[in-house]
Order: C-alpha cells, then structure tokens, then sequence
C-alpha cells in the first residue's frame, strides 16, 4: 500500500473525527451547559430545551454519532482498501 | 409471598445462572483467561461492556442524586455516555488494532520502557482498587436490606459469587455472565420506571412521560409542578440547578474523558475479532447503556414528586409502611423539631426534619409505588447483577495488571503459559479478598474515592493513550512525566479539599471552599489535572530525544485498520 495512500486515509480520518467531536461537544457542552439558559426559554412539550438536551437529548445525539462514525470509517476502509479481511 | 421469599427466588435463580455460564465457560489458556480468546461478538461485547460499565452507582445510586440534584444531576447524565464517544472515536479501534492484553502494555510498548508500563498499573491499580470498594459495598447493602442478613454477610456472599466465575472463567467467563447481568439489571430498572410513569403521568416510555403532564387533573407538565414543589420548599427550582457553569463543565469533562481512561471499559474493546468490531461494539455499548441513562432522569423526576407528595407537611403517623422500614436502616430520617407532629421538608437545615439517602430512591421506589412484590424482588436482583458484574471486570484488570504487567513483562519473562494463568487465578482471589474486606470495613476514604476514581483515570491513562496515536512525537520522557504530574495532582487536590489532610481533617474541608482553584470542585478537578498532563508531556518531549524508529512504526501500523490478528502477547 502507498505511503501516501495513508496520509490520505488518516487525514480523512481526521476530518470526521472534527466534525463528529465538533457535534458531540454542541450538543452536550454547548446545548446542555453553556448555552442552556437562553435555550431554556424555548420549550419542546414539557421539556425547557436545555435542559432536554442535559439530560436526554445529548445522550441520543451520542449514540447517533458513533453509528454514523462506524459507518463512515467502514466505507473509508474499504476506499482506501485497508479494511479487514 | 412475601418480599422476602420473592427475593430469595429471584436472586437465587440469578445466581445459579452466573455460576452455571462460569463452569460453561471456564477459561483454558492465558488468552481465554485475559481477553476471552478474542472471539466475542459486538453485540455480546456491547452488552457486557454496558453491564461492566454500569456499577452500583449507575443502578443505585444516580436516580437518586439526580432526584436531589435536579438539573445539576446532568453532569453524570452526560459524563458517563459522552466518555463512550471519545472511546469509540479516539481509543478503541487503535487499541484494538493494536491487540495486546492489557492497557499498561500499550504504553509499556508505545513508550518503550518499563518505567512507563510501571507507572501504568500502579495508576490501573489504584483507580480499580478504589472504584472496586465500592461494589462491595452496594452488595452488602443491597443483601442487608432486602435478605435481612448483616452487611458483611452480604459482602462475602458476593465475594464468593464473584471468586466463582472471575478466577474459573477469567474474561471469558465474566464476558458471558455480564450478559446475563446486563439482561436482568435493564429488566428490573425498566419494569419499576414503566409501572411509575403510568401511574404518573399515564405514558407508557418514561422518557416521554418526563415531558409528559401529571394525570391529576390539572393539565399540567410535571417539570413544571415540580419546579413550583421545589421552590415552595425553599429548594432551587429542578431544571436550573446551582452549581456554577464552570463547575459543571469540568465535572462533565472529567467524568467523560475518565470513562475513556478506565482500564476495565478500555480492555473490553481487545475481546473483539476485528478493529471494526471494536467502533461498532462501542456503539452498541452506548446504546444498551443509553436506555437506563435516559431512564434515570426521568425515575429521578417521578420519585422526587413521589416523594413530596408524600412527606411534605403530612402526619407523621400517617406515614406508608415503607417509610417505617427505611427508618431501620437508617437511611430515612425524621426529627420533629417543631413538635407538631407533621414532616417539615425543606431546604433551610434549621427547620428541615426529614433527611433523605441517596441511595433509597431507586430501591424504594417500587414500595412508594405500590408495586407488587415481585418486582421489590427483581430490583434487589438488579442492584447485584450491576454491582458484581462492575466488580469482576475490576478484579480482572487488578489480577492481569499483577500476573501479565507485572510477573510476565517484567519479574519473570519466561514464565510458562500454564504458570501465569495459575498466577492470575491467585491474583485475582487475593483481589477480591482484598475488595471484601474494604467493602466489609470501609475506611472513610474508599467511598467518598470511587467518585474520584474517574479523575485518577482521565488525569494518568487518557491523555498518554491519545497522544500514543495521535502524536507520534510523543516520547517515553514526555509520557512519563505528563502521567506521573497529572495524577500526583489530582491525589494531592482530593486530599486538600476532599479530605482536608493538610489543614486538620475533614472538618475543615467546608471552609476549603472558597479556596479551590477556579472555583472548580474535586470531582472536577481531573480536567485540569488532565490539562496538566497534556502541557507536561508535550513540553517535555519537546526538549528530549523522538521515539525510535521501530515505536514510530507501531504509530503507523496502528492507524490502519487490516492486518489486526485477535488479541496476542508476543
């Protein structure tokens, strides 16, 4: 497999590794701590929207997240031709 | 029948099913013993990493803070599942390609040098002997309150249980029955929390009935009653909470990026067949532990209401038979300082009569539900099935640390196979004997620890792990150096202001608090330790020698997913 092959391969990883953090750290640091007050003033049901996202919402944008990740990284291997035999 | 005799059946049939997959299962050779032969199926690894992950604390314990907390209580919420997405995303593939034992192996051999594998279980040692006290602890309570029996004969009825299936079976055995263990504890917690939000709020999924209005008539969401309950007790109102933002932030990443560090979570990810086994089981893990996590909170809001409506301004002699039999445990108490006979339940300490424990909400529940006694039964199931399967993952990291990291890699290389899997068994009897008597005999540190063990874990292992992929720079100095600063930190930070040893004990840890370091407490504090870790390594790295060639390779090898073979030792 080409040196450069990898980089490519690793730097993609990378990329998605960004965004999918960027997202885990929105929803959970952002939604849920730091911006709960001035989201509390909207309402979805019962729920004032921070704190949905503290104590609900973030935990199933955690799931979502690894599932796309695994998806991801499955189609990458196998573009890259590094997946498991 | 009787509660009693519910229990007895319940947890005995629970039992001679974990004893029976431990004889099933029993391990034959090292790898079996240490990461179940590498053969176990994502779904099944999922499912045990959720029960191993899921302590006493999780089932116990946090409904019961949440309930106390209200929104404060978010921290464990997303500290303990946001963790899974740094493990999935950052750690467990790479570790997994990998494929070695244990976690102190990765960085003996990332960092070239048995100092830093040394370093490594002294750290393992110390986060799971503390974090495994606890266990113990949660089953002699669960056996003396539900079995009637002494605490202590609780505790070693457990140690027996787990002696079973930990030194016969290894990970192999401990693997299987935490997927027995896992099935029973997300039964009893649902069944209770489903049977409550029906009776509350007349929905069927709790985590829509927390949203949901309370069937009294009055059309009204229950958060919203609730907050009004809390305020009118003088308690802050259930979704704004009172920590401070950067408190809650620090606590949040500390408990998320300890998740990540803990050594028995981590080496469930090495019993998987391939490194795309490892994201994916990850993912199942988080969701298995995702339908409790989601759960609790609203357990937590249920019982809370449950509980004022209850208590607050009632005659004392009108109190439910519940409310009599945990006043003999002690773990409810009732002064009537006002002498007029009803609970005053309030905020203000002065005028405050009723104290509450943490850890009855969930076990109580059922009975302030009015549950039938079957499912007062499967709870107490439960609570063991999360306590023993926590703790036979503990025991093993404690016994492979001492039988491979120790003995094998180091005092006695040439040791023969059947030699260290006889050293494990020993290893892993002396740890659960050692665990018992800390569970029998708490010393008054090991509680308050287990909340910090997390702290220990994401100050000392997450960030050598992370920089090992991720920085190939990172040398044996820098490690060493971050690994050894960061936890020497965080031990003296929790000594000074969760135990006060410097200023004359724990008295003094109240008036401590104006002095913590940005207003961020203990339990918060392994970010910063963690920081400090990073800053270290990296800084010392900077200014000695790279890794040599060959460890620079590792790092390349380990990025890719093909060419992983199962879990081996050489």
């Amino acid at each position: 497999m080409a040196n450069k092959n990898v980089k490519n391969y690793w730097k993609r990883n990378l990329t998605y590794l960004v965004i999918l953090l960027s997202i885990w750290f929105l929803c959970s640091y952002g939604a849920g701590i730091l911006f709960k007050d001035s989201l509390n003033t909207l309402k979805i049901g019962g729920f004032k929207l921070g704190f949905w996202f503290a104590q609900q919402g973030s935990i199933y944008i955690f799931c979502i997240i690894i599932f796309v990740y695994v998806w991801l990284m499955n189609k990458l291997d196998k573009e890259y031709d590094v997946d498991e035999k | 029948m009787d509660v009693k005799m519910w229990t007895y059946i319940i947890v005995g049939i629970t039992f001679a099913f974990y004893i029976g997959i431990a004889i099933w299962t029993r391990a034959g050779s090292t790898k079996e013993f240490y990461v179940a032969g590498g053969g176990v199926s994502p779904l099944a690894n999922g499912m045990a990493t959720a029960a191993d992950w899921m302590s006493a604390a999780s089932f116990i314990s946090m409904a019961g803070l949440i309930s106390f907390m209200g929104y404060d209580g978010s921290v464990y919420l997303m500290g303990w599942t946001g963790g899974y997405v740094l493990l999935a995303l950052l750690l467990a593939p790479y570790l997994r390609k990998f494929g070695k034992f244990t976690v102190p192996d990765f960085i003996g051999d990332r960092y070239y040098s048995n100092t830093a594998r040394t370093v490594a279980v002294i750290c393992a040692l110390i986060v799971s002997f503390t974090y495994v006290a606890g266990q113990m602890r949660g089953v002699g309570v669960v056996f003396s309150r539900f079995l009637e029996v002494s605490i202590e004969t609780g505790v070693v009825i457990g140690m027996i249980i787990v002696l079973f299936y930990a030194v016969l079976g290894g990970m192999k055995g401990i693997t299987y029955t935490q997927v027995a263990q896992y099935c029973v504890l997300i039964f009893a917690y649902m069944v209770p929390a489903i049977f409550i939000s029906l009776a509350l709020t007349g929905n069927v999924i709790p985590q829509i009935g927390f949203g949901g209005t309370v069937s009294d008539g009055s059309g009204m969401y229950l958060l919203d009653k609730l907050d009004g309950l809390n305020k009118e007790l003088g308690f802050d109102a259930y979704t704004e909470g009172s920590k401070s933002t950067i408190d809650v932030f620090a606590i949040t990443f500390a408990l998320m990026a300890g998740t990540a560090g803990l050594p028995h979570v981590i080496v469930r990810f090495f019993t998987v067949p391939k490194v795309k086994d490892a994201r994916k089981s990850a993912g199942y893990a988080l969701l298995f532990i995702a339908i409790l996590y989601t759960t609790a909170p609203a357990v937590a809001a249920f019982a809370r209401t449950n509980l004022i409506n209850t208590v607050s301004n009632k005659e004392y002699v009108n109190m439910p038979e519940w409310f009599k039999k945990w006043e003999t445990t002690k773990l409810i108490k009732f002064e009537d300082k006002n002498g007029d006979g009803k609970i005053q339940y309030v905020k203000d300490p002065t005028t405050n009569e009723l104290t509450v424990d943490n850890d009855i909400m969930v076990l109580a529940n059922p009975e302030i539900a009015n549950l039938p006694n079957w499912v007062i039964a499967l709870v107490a199931a439960g609570g063991l099935a999360a306590a023993l399967s926590t703790a036979a993952g503990l025991l093993l990291v404690i016994s492979t640390s001492i039988s491979h990291d120790l003995l094998k890699k180091q005092l006695k290389p040439n040791i023969s196979e059947k030699g260290e899997l006889l050293a494990a068994r020993i290893a892993a009897a002396s740890a659960v004997i050692v665990a018992g008597y800390f569970g029998i005999d708490p010393p008054g540190f090991v509680a308050a620890v287990v909340a910090l063990a997390f702290g220990l874990a994401a100050a000392s292992f997450f960030p050598a792990i992370i920089m090992g992929i991720f920085y190939k720079r990172m040398n044996m100095q820098g490690a060493v150096a971050g690994m050894i600063v960061g936890i020497i930190l965080m031990i003296y930070y929790m000594l000074k202001f969760k135990f006060g040893v410097f200023d004359g004990g724990k008295e003094a840890v109240e008036g401590l608090k104006n002095g913590l370091w940005f207003g961020i407490s203990p339990e918060g504090f392994g970010s910063v330790a963690m920081l400090a870790n990073f800053i270290v390594a990296i800084v010392v790295s900077s200014f000695t020698s790279p890794p040599p060639a060959h460890v620079q390779q590792i790092v390349e090898n380990i990025r890719v997913p093909r060419g992983a073979g199962k879990a081996h030792s050489h």
